[in-house]
């Protein structure tokens, strides 16, 4: 080897060596590895558009029980509101002076009422639905919204395809949006 | 008991009458003074030149309070927390502003939002997973998240409903804005612990869920996670409290409390936000045309007078001390404000050191009551030069069913007898 080139080899592993030495110095070897195991049992949010929503469906016919065996107690039989949110209702409403928000009115992803239901809902009893049961009481919440029809069965990609009234509307943050100077 | 000591008593009872009837401290010296001797409990008795029955007999041992709480004579000083409300797991209490000095909110009068009531969680079966958009998924026990280097800063949080738009506005200064507090945090910067798992290209933002019955997720944009987030174990020095996330929270200096996820066991790392409910359904600010803004992080500037405020009164006329807090989500506090004529002019208060970044600042201004009726108020300038709206001014661009980030001026009215209420009521 040319004498020069083994100058450059000797930089390039000096430079190798340093920039090994800051990478060590960055990390700390803190924390262990997660497990596939373990994330799968953790990673439970389900993206707009329905991105890792899990295997099953359900109906509206079993949401209906569903629901009024775990639910109406707080939303009312017909989700009309009680002690929780009111669920139904409100569509075409936003502009005006006393706004009723709902699932149906202001929601803009259905796969978000998947996400809530099992991770919150019942309120009581949080994570303890069936995969199966949360897509079921979601369909049937849809369906009192009319959203969906009442014979509908929802599994990942239909839920997914469901498209929200309120969907686009939703505007970014204008702040500062007071001109006061 | 001695001779002398009774017949001093007899003869100063006509006295002690006297001073009852003006001692405003009645309610409180009525329940100090030393058990089995009724007559020692009567106002007045500790009074100059009398000596203190305090002063007579020891007090408390070491060791009678192993964790020591307020004097019994503060036992009003609590969190504001409404009697009425339909259920008490997703719900709020409110720190009693007007009651506090300084900037530092004490650890049990910190505001508390929850909307799965407060985790029991054992620390040691507690983990914080980090994954996602990473070169290594990892994680962390909190015995891990302590060793890492710690940092301790000042910061505000505030829930982002503090107040609502809609009457009914409150009396005190704690019902209009106690969904406010301050202080010091000790933790490891967010952006270290990322370092550890290698954030990979494309990532935007980080999904933080909670450890609740909730599972409160938030969507934090990557840039503030790189920025001054912390993960934080403690609080003005000790453990966080359970109501604030024990045992390891989200602080995003300036950002709406809710985002702050507490009881904090994932981050994942994504390219796009989650969507969740409590950025969508709650969180989201409802304009009057029927749009609403979404990721409205910021708390933008801010201040309220907190003495005199409402409830209170003034029992004199003379000199008085006008005080309250200012902060600001975007950075310092320039300057504070304060206007005694309803709005009219408006003069410079006194900032108290030290003025730091997305933290309460104490302002005041000396004030000699006239003893005629006044409205007082001041407003916030920060370091961008925004300068704190008046609710009219916000209520214009936004309606009244907007809900979040009213940080509007807040006025309160004292009448001729002293009497200090909201002015906006
Ligand atoms: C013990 C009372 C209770 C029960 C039972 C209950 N909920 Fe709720 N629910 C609530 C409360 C309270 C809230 C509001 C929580 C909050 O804002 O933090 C809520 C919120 C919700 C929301 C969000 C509404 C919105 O517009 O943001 C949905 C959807 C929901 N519940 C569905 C369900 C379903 C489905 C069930 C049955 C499986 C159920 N709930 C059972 C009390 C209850």
């Amino acid at each position: 080897m040319p004498r020069r080139d083994l100058k450059v080899a000797a930089l390039a592993s000096a430079i190798a060596m340093l920039s090994a030495a800051t990478q060590a110095e960055e990390r700390y070897a803190i924390g262990r590895a997660a497990t596939p195991a373990e994330i799968a049992g953790w990673n439970i949010d389900i993206g707009r558009d329905g991105s890792n929503l899990p295997p099953g469906s359900g109906s509206v016919e079993r949401g209906r029980t569903v629901f009024s065996e775990q639910c109406a107690v707080c939303h009312g039989d017909n989700g009309q509101g009680g002690v929780g949110d009111r669920l139904v209702g409100g569509q075409g409403t936003l502009a005006n002076p006393k706004p009723i928000r709902t699932v149906g009115s202001y929601w803009p992803y259905a796969p978000t009422l998947f996400d809530y239901i099992r991770r919150a809902m019942p309120q009581n009893a949080p994570q303890s639905l069936s995969n199966e049961d949360v897509y079921a009481v979601s369909a049937y919440i849809l369906s009192l919204n009319g959203i969906v029809p009442a014979n509908a069965v929802l599994d990942a990609k239909s839920l997914a395809a469901v498209k929200m009234p309120n969907r686009d509307g939703f505007v970014s943050d204008p702040r500062p949006d007071v001109h006061n100077r | 008991m001695s001779e002398h000591t009774t017949d001093k008593r007899v003869r100063e009872a006509s006295r002690r009458r006297f001073l009852q009837a003006g001692a405003a401290l009645a309610g409180s010296s009525a329940i100090s003074g030393v058990a089995g001797s009724p007559a020692l409990a009567e106002p007045g008795n500790n009074l100059p030149p009398n000596v203190p029955e305090w002063m007579k007999t020891p007090g408390d041992p070491m060791g009678s309070q192993p964790y020591g709480t307020p004097s019994i004579h503060e036992k009003g000083v609590v969190k504001n927390i409404s009697k009425t409300l339909p259920q008490y797991i997703s719900a709020s209490g409110r720190t009693p502003l007007q009651e506090l000095d300084g900037i530092i909110t004490p650890n049990g009068l910190f505001y508390e939002r929850h909307h799965g009531g407060v985790p029991t969680i054992d620390p040691a079966e507690h983990r914080l997973m980090l994954h996602g958009m990473v070169d290594r998924p990892l994680v962390f026990t909190m015995e891990d998240i302590r060793r890492f280097p710690s940092q301790s800063r000042i910061h505000f949080l505030e829930c982002s409903g503090n107040p609502v738009y809609t009457k009914p506005y409150g009396k005190t200064a704690s019902d209009l804005v106690g969904l406010l507090s301050c202080a010091e945090w000790t933790g490891v910067p967010l952006k270290t612990v990322l370092d550890e798992a290698g954030v990979q290209a494309g990532a935007k933002w980080i999904v933080a869920e909670g450890a609740d019955a909730a599972a409160l997720t938030r969507s934090i944009p990557i840039e503030k996670c790189l920025d001054d987030a912390m993960l934080v174990y403690s609080q003005n020095g000790e453990r966080l409290r359970p109501q604030q996330g024990y045992p390891l929270r989200l602080l995003l200096p300036g950002f709406e409390g809710n985002m702050n996820v507490k009881w904090l066991r994932r981050l994942k790392v994504v390219a796009e936000p989650a969507y969740s409910r409590e950025e969508t359904s709650k969180y989201t600010d409802p304009m009057p045309d029927g749009t609403s803004r979404e990721f409205t992080f910021y708390m933008e500037a801010k201040s309220i007078i907190t003495r005199p405020s409402g409830g209170q009164k003034l029992t004199t006329q003379g000199f008085h001390e006008i005080t309250g807090i200012a902060w600001s989500g975007h950075g310092k506090i320039k300057s504070v404000e304060v206007s005694l004529d309803e709005g009219k002019s408006w003069q410079q208060a006194e900032l108290q050191e030290p003025v730091l970044t997305r933290a309460l600042t104490r302002f005041r201004l000396p004030w000699h009551w006239d003893g005629s009726p006044a409205v007082i108020q001041s407003r916030a300038i920060d370091e961008t030069g925004y300068v704190q709206p008046t609710l009219a001014e916000l209520v214009a661009v936004r309606g009244l069913n907007s809900f979040y980030h009213n940080n509007a001026i807040w006025p309160w009215r004292i009448d001729a007898n002293g009497e200090v209420t909201n002015a906006q009521a």
